[in-house]
């Protein structure tokens, strides 16, 4: 039954993708269905009526763009009801699929982890879909068609989500390429824009050269293995560097799909040329895919852990998370500085893994477990709360046609209901408590914390000092989401789009949204239904679980014993509406003071307070930038227009700031420079004459002899 | 017992606060005003009627009502007079720092909202300040709950007592850390002046330049909350002896008189180091933090080399 919602949910994505194919045509549909309707059934006028208007050209596109959303999101529900049901049967199921070669059927293999995985993406996809209808409507349709859109997000979620299904190398591949190409085009579905075709490339490119890497893995543990399937690469013992080298190329392989930094580049560029609801995808849960990839690969494929890979993972970990927050600050498009969040995200759930990773090579399974739950449940919470920022600067760019969050504000007044759910989102990724991001960082705080059971002196120090990094990270998200925040919906609007914007209309679009929103609160709250959850994850992947010796488990958290730690957001909650009520309550009793007086805000007694004077988000992060001023290569341009008597009198100053990214000139133009010189230096055997070639195969041939022979 | 501890606290700020000033004035050769003046300033404030910036939205009115219970809360976490009461176990350190962080965010956020330039300069230094300042703190907190092996603070605070008298490296760093993180946190000198009238120098003062009436008296309190809270933190964890571990009349008292003791020491500590030190640039303030940091650090590197079981 679980299976059948599983394959349910790929069928139905497929279906979706496939039905939008047909939207290419429908104008022959429509015909097609009108001359049937008339054909086949004697109705009277006034229902002809009501058929006319609903099958009207406008209308019947609308409709069926709706229906390919109603496809997704039916795929997205089975997604999850599939997950929730695995991860409480807490069952492996396993099946064969006679597709492929003839000796190579596929193998199927539905367990908790990818039942959870399952249910990260089931969340993601019917929310997009509910989302979805109404912002592709604004697409021109001559411009960017909609079959293309449709077939590739129909794709894309199909590949996730057979990746998270295969038990054997080939068809995890497969489903791999499948998601990586199908989110390629979509990548490149704005193409008439040279950035975004350039984005699309090195997106293509590097997510190939990671899925050679991953290859390359399973090929190392293939070689001591009997074959290909999954369960026979769990059966193959293997040389401490033999399992290294695996993992060091599996590192590389995911690492480049999930934006690890220094293999984050395409990340950023990426993000910001697909369409809002597809970015969101991507980064809320293909990054998920990546992370799915690669603790299956090392906790279930290779099965001992070595707590020397943990080191590497907390190290590259917390650079990512640091490293990706400082860029995000200095961003000034949204997307782009969403982007950067989520490589510090992942930075994070990596680093937490890596923790997991450490307890587990010393022989502590317990702790390990708790480090993996706080692991998947932040890469959970990441999907949720990246997703709805996501969407919500879909929504913005909608209603404003801007992304630069330097030209917009004020849109708190414009949009009030878009502005409350972005704010659940900007407290959701700052961890703060009764969200649901805080949880998952608290219980990362905890498992750091827990390092005294260590023997290794360097571990017990390098361990809270990537735990202070952390603590750093949050802050400095907590100030990069304020600035995101403050500068587009408080204020004064700073352009005329941000003026004249209006509340969006589409009641999908909200819906989606307030769903994402409802749930990262709700799980704020209660975090113990998704704990639970992943107790039994943790339990077949490590075969530990986190002690349960609170009375109320639903009430409290206390993922070490009650005694060490613990935490009850329900509690917290009552206690904090308790204090916001009394204070509400006793302050506003007189009826003289409880009206408010509005007046102008204090402008040093100048007047005449403009928009400009307002800060921007290059002021608000000044102090950032210039304390950490090594992370970035700036590029920073002050030009004075001057006039007046012997040029003293300043009329106006130009200032102009570039970021950029320290990798890029590090890591990657000395490859592309490589790679450029070695094609020049085999070109040069390449003289354009037939004579020379048939020369080279006379050679090749001989030579071919003489090793055969 | 939880919740009048809660209210003995909120009750006490404003007192703490107007002790700190009596000490200030003294050694500056002023007159000070009595001690209840803060009192009387926070009801003078809720009688009047707030005046509000025009541009503002429902964030700049809702935020000093997040801000207190916030405050208020992380408040009901630290034990004052007595451990093992009920609220410690709800949240424990870790969460303590989250809830200032969201009571930080929202303030941060009324800054923003009413679209002057002094909003935005107030919120954006107060986030370049808290944000260095987070991982000193962290630090400092890390070496206290890895001696004590909880981050529960009433636990940890009872294995201090336990253990009697110990001078321990770690904790003589960790102390030096979180008093400098306390005073970057709470916004005085030398990182912030809480009574400067120039705007250019505010942080703290900036982001909430536009407040009136009820919504400072809240801000005000809930900031004279914050301080009490650090330096009852710092009193409580290095200096634990005189609270009271069982509910005994008896031994509330003591416990009582013991706090209010300890916070009029820290008081004209603090009176004393505001008095002798200068403002300092903002540019500056991340030496500041760093060394702080350091001292977290060294506190920690002293508990693994020197004190560890092992």
């Amino acid at each position: 039954m679980t299976l059948i919602l599983a394959y349910g949910a790929v069928l139905l994505s497929f279906a979706s993708g496939l039905f939008a194919l047909i939207t290419n045509r429908w104008q022959t549909l429509l015909a097609v269905s009108h001359r049937r309707i008339k054909k086949y059934f004697k109705i009277d006028n006034a229902c002809w009526s009501w058929i006319t208007k609903n099958l009207d050209e406008q209308q019947f596109f609308a409709t069926l763009q709706q229906a390919v959303f109603i496809l997704l999101g039916l795929s997205g529900m089975f997604a999850v009801l599939a997950g929730v049901s695995v991860l409480i049967d807490k069952t492996v199921l396993t099946d064969q699929i006679g597709l492929g070669l003839p000796w190579l059927p596929w193998h199927v293999r539905f367990d908790s982890l990818s039942g959870f995985f399952y249910l990260i993406i089931g969340i993601a996809v019917t929310a997009v879909s509910l989302y979805g209808p109404g912002y592709v409507r604004a697409y021109d349709e001559h411009k960017h068609p909609f079959a293309a859109l449709g077939l590739f997000t129909g794709l894309f979620v199909s590949g996730m989500l057979l990746v998270l299904l295969a038990d054997d190398a080939f068809f995890f591949m497969i489903a791999w390429e499948l998601m990586s190409v199908a989110s390629y085009f979509l990548v490149a579905i704005q193409h008439e824009n040279p950035a975004n075709r350039r984005a699309a490339f090195l997106y293509l490119l590097m997510a190939e050269v990671g899925a050679l890497s991953i290859i390359l893995a399973f090929g190392v543990l293939a070689s001591s293995a009997g074959g290909f399937t999954f369960d026979a690469l769990r059966d193959a013992t293997l040389s401490d560097t033999r399992a290294s080298i695996a993992f060091i190329l599996a590192l590389l392989g995911f690492g480049m799909k999930a934006g690890l930094v220094p293999l984050h580049v395409w990340l950023p560029e990426a993000h910001p040329a697909a369409p809002s609801h597809i970015s969101a995808l991507m980064s809320g849960v293909m990054l998920k895919v990546a992370l799915y990839g690669l603790v299956r690969f090392c906790y279930d494929l290779i099965g001992t852990v070595q707590w020397q890979w943990g080191v590497v993972l907390v190290i590259i970990g917390t650079v990512s998370a640091l490293g990706g927050i400082l860029y995000a600050m200095m961003q000034t498009h949204l997307k782009r500085l969403l982007a950067y969040s989520s490589v510090e995200n992942i930075g994070i759930i990596f680093m937490v893994l890596g923790l997991s990773m450490i307890f587990m090579g010393n022989g502590h399974p317990q702790l390990a477990a708790l480090g993996f739950l706080a692991a998947l449940f932040h890469a959970f919470n990441h999907a949720l709360f990246k997703n709805l920022l996501f969407l919500c600067a879909g929504i913005i760019h909608h209603q404003t046609h801007e992304l630069n969050i330097d030209m917009l504000g004020g849109l708190i007044k414009k949009m009030p209901q878009t502005s409350l759910i972005f704010l659940v989102g900007c407290m959701s990724i700052s961890s703060l408590p009764l969200f649901n991001g805080f949880v998952s960082e608290w219980l990362a705080f905890q498992t750091a914390l827990q390092v005294d059971v260590l023997n290794n002196g360097v571990l017990r120090s390098l361990i809270p000092v990537s735990a202070a990094a952390l603590a750093l990270t949050a802050a400095l998200a907590a100030a990069c989401f304020i600035k995101v925040f403050g500068l587009i919906f408080l204020g004064l609007p700073r352009s005329h789009n941000s003026q004249k914007a209006h509340e969006i209309a589409d009641k999908g679009m909200l819906a989606g949204t307030t769903l994402l929103a409802g749930l990262c609160f709700l799980f704020g709250i209660l975090p113990g239904i998704i704990i639970n959850l992943l107790n039994g994850v943790a339990k077949q992947m490590l075969g530990e679980t986190l002690p349960n010796d609170t009375a109320f488990n639903w009430l409290w958290l206390a993922p070490v014993s009650a005694d060490k730690a613990s935490y009850s957001p329900p509690l917290v909650l009552v206690g904090v509406l308790i204090a916001a009520l009394l204070s509400f309550w006793y302050l506003r009793r007189s009826p003289e003071t409880k009206t408010m007086r509005r007046a102008e805000a204090w402008d040093c007694g100048f007047g005449g307070l403009t928009p400009k004077m307002q800060y921007t988000g290059s002021a608000f992060a000044m102090p950032f930038q210039r304390i950490f001023a090594r992370v970035w290569l700036l590029d920073e341009q002050i030009h004075k227009d001057v006039g007046g008597a012997m040029n003293l009198n300043v009329t106006a100053i130009h200032y102009q700031l570039q970021v950029q990214d320290h990798s890029w000139p590090t890591v990657y133009q000395p490859i592309v420079y490589a790679v450029n010189t070695a094609a020049k230096q085999v070109g040069r055997i390449q003289t354009g004459n037939i004579r020379t070639y048939l020369g080279y195969s006379f050679v090749t041939l001989l030579l071919m002899l003489w090793v055969i022979s | 017992m939880a919740i009048v501890q809660t209210l003995l606290f909120a009750a006490l700020a404003p007192l703490l606060a107007g002790w700190l000033k009596w000490c200030k004035c003294f050694l500056q050769n002023r007159r000070a005003p009595s001690l209840f003046q803060s009192y009387r300033d926070l009801i003078k404030l809720t009688r009047k009627q707030p005046v509000v910036a025009e541009h503002a939205s429902w964030v700049f009115t809702r935020a000093p009502y997040i801000i207190f219970s916030a405050t208020v809360l992380a408040a009901s976490v630290v034990p004052l007079i007595a451990v093992n009461l009920p609220t410690s176990a709800i949240a424990d350190v870790i969460v303590l720092v989250g809830f200032l962080g969201s009571a930080r965010f929202f303030l941060a956020l009324a800054g923003l909202d009413i679209g002057t330039a002094f909003g935005g300069m107030g919120s954006s230094r107060e986030m370049t300040v808290s944000s260095l300042a987070e991982p000193a703190m962290l630090m400092a907190v890390f070496t206290l709950s890895m001696t004590a092996s909880t981050t529960n603070l009433s636990v940890g605070i009872t294995h201090v007592l336990n253990e009697g008298l110990v001078l321990r490296p770690s904790f003589v760093f960790a102390l030096f850390a979180l008093i400098l993180v306390a005073v970057a946190e709470t916004g005085r000198i030398p990182i912030d002046n809480p009574t400067t009238h120039l705007e250019l120098t505010m942080i703290h003062e900036a982001m909430i330049l536009e407040y009136s009436g009820r919504h400072l008296a809240l801000i005000e309190w809930a900031s004279q909350l914050k301080l009490m809270l650090y330096g009852v933190l710092i009193a409580n964890i290095f200096f634990p002896w005189g609270i009271a571990e069982t509910i005994s009349l008896q031994s509330l008292l003591s416990g009582l008189l013991a706090i209010v003791g300890k916070l009029a020491v820290l008081a004209i500590v603090l009176a004393i180091s505001e008095t002798l030190v200068a403002k300092m640039r903002l540019f500056r303030v991340q030496e500041y933090l760093s060394f702080a940091y350091l001292l977290g650090l060294l506190g920690m590197l002293s508990h693994i080399i020197l004190e560890a079981s092992r």
